[in-house]
């Protein structure tokens, strides 16, 4: 099972977006779709140096994307009045950095992906010394603010959905 | 014609609203690129575009032939993830680029005392 099922989650995404393109849900495709589910992340694994996510709590993947979701709709209003009523040169644009404890792969792409998603931020990298995040804001009010948020409402919840409860607050596996 | 036809007017209603907000939205994105200064700055224009000017037009088309062909039609969603899992990636490359060639430069220029990128 595990070796053919490496990551029945991504197997299960691949069939649903078989069905979604060719709008069926006729036989054939359902048969096409498990081919494409089973087969895909087979060929897929060398690709994936870390292996492949294991994700152990749904449910706060969906609360963290359903908060995402919000913050990216008040933000693209934020953005929008910025860019319509103030002067260029009033925008205080910065660059912050936030320490990060988030050390899985996996987390680091989601959360990347998630801070870039959202406008007003855009991820820089990640500073490989002190493993700190380097972030531009396009409107900079209140630095601990942002660093307070990405570290409770973002990386909290993406540490618990990858490394699960068995792991400390540092990130460290076991 | 028939298509629109059939439309009953709350759908039509809510897809014109939708597409009308979707075309402001994207307009302020480019708008954006035009009116920001500094490359900072401009790069956060496009994502709203991406985010909420594409999310209003691709629930527009759902709605639209889901009413008129009266059946589910949801694949727009695939171009919204599609959209949310590249994009991000575009940004943060482009950001990159920019900061190391601001390094190069002002190292270039007084060896050292960077003053746009820590």
């Amino acid at each position: 099972m595990r070796r053919w099922l490496p990551s029945p989650l991504l197997s299960a995404s691949l069939l649903v977006m078989w069905l979604l393109l060719n709008q069926s849900m006729a036989p054939g495709h359902w048969l096409l779709g498990a081919v494409l589910g089973i087969v895909a992340p087979l060929l897929a694994r060398p690709l994936q140096p870390h292996g492949h996510a294991r994700i152990h709590r749904p449910l706060a993947l969906f609360r963290l994307l359903w908060f995402s979701a919000i913050e990216i709709v008040r933000s693209c209003f934020n953005v929008s009045q910025i860019i319509l009523l103030r002067r260029s040169a009033d925008v205080n644009s910065q660059f912050i950095r936030v320490p990060l404890d988030l050390r899985s792969p996996h987390g680091l792409a989601l959360l990347s992906c998630l801070i870039n998603s959202t406008p007003g931020t855009v991820w820089v990298e990640i500073i490989p010394d002190s493993h700190e995040l380097l972030l531009h804001v396009f409107d900079l009010h209140d630095e601990a603010w942002w660093v307070d948020t990405i570290k409770t409402r973002y990386e909290q919840p993406i540490i618990e959905v990858f490394e699960g409860p068995g792991t400390d607050a540092t990130g460290e596996r076991t | 014609m028939s298509a629109l036809e059939s439309l009953p007017w709350w759908a039509a209603i809510v897809t014109a609203f939708l597409l009308v907000l979707g075309g402001l939205i994207t307009v302020l994105g480019t708008l954006g690129l035009a009116r920001l200064q500094s490359f900072y700055q401009r790069i956060h224009g496009p994502a709203i575009t991406i985010t909420l000017g594409a999310g209003c037009i691709l629930l527009a088309s759902m709605l639209y032939f889901t009413v008129t062909q009266a059946r589910l039609v949801i694949h727009e969603l695939l171009i919204s993830v599609f959209v949310l899992m590249t994009a991000p990636v575009v940004a943060m490359l482009i950001m990159r680029a920019g900061v190391y060639r601001d390094m190069r430069a002002s190292r270039d220029e007084h060896d050292g005392d960077d003053v746009n990128s820590p």
